[in-house]
């Protein structure tokens, strides 16, 4: 009994290991390019930047773009609670910081939501952020 | 169980009763609230100031080089 259940521990922290070597090697994959739903969004206006440093519709969206969006900002709470414990700040303070950049890196044509609580489209001046953003 | 002409009488001034207290509120409280036109605002300004951001925007700036997919 106990070796069949000492058996079943190793079986699962081997499984353990595995999924971690598994997350390891996604991380890698990882870097790469935006999903091309989410590109294409992005692109298309529907989706834009906010000043907490999520994502939202600036259009009313489709379920599967609302899927998308909901799927990408859970992983950037993710990112963002993890940086904000590294860096002894709190995670709407770290996402504020990120919105800061992520709209100044939008690309002319894409959306990005102002301090007034507006969509604009991005053009070649600079954006409208808030007055605290670097 | 009958009901007599008085409880008859009774029961209709109690209906009457209850059909005034509910119209009276609805002519009278009447207010008319229209959804804003435009998105509504979250306030940001708690608990984030400007010595904050600066301070972390070199480690915003390291997260969305390194997770580009997701930014």
């Amino acid at each position: 009994m106990m070796r069949w259940n000492s058996g079943k521990l190793t079986g699962l922290a081997l499984a353990a290991v595995a999924a971690t070597a598994a997350v390891a090697l996604a991380v890698p994959s990882a870097m790469a390019q935006r999903d091309p739903a989410y590109a294409a969004a992005r692109a298309a206006g529907q989706v834009g930047e906010q000043p907490d440093g999520y994502l939202g519709f600036a259009t009313a969206p489709t379920p599967a773009i609302r899927a998308l969006v909901q799927d990408i900002n859970i992983k950037r709470k993710a990112a963002y609670t993890e940086r904000a414990q590294a860096t002894g700040s709190t995670v709407e303070q770290f996402a504020f910081t990120s919105g800061c950049n992520l709209i100044a890196s939008t690309k002319p044509g894409e959306k990005y939501l102002t301090p007034g609580g507006a969509w604009k489209t991005r053009d070649a001046s600079p954006p409208e952020r808030d007055a605290r953003c670097p | 169980m009958t009901i007599t002409k008085t409880g008859a009488r009774r029961l209709a001034v109690k209906a009457r009763c209850l059909v005034v207290m509910i119209a009276i509120p609805a002519l009278t409280g009447c207010v008319q609230i229209d959804t804003p036109d435009k998105p509504i605002e979250i306030n940001l300004n708690i608990n984030i100031r400007q010595e904050v951001v600066y301070r972390l925007d070199g480690d915003a700036k390291k997260l969305i080089e390194q997770n580009s997919e997701i930014f």
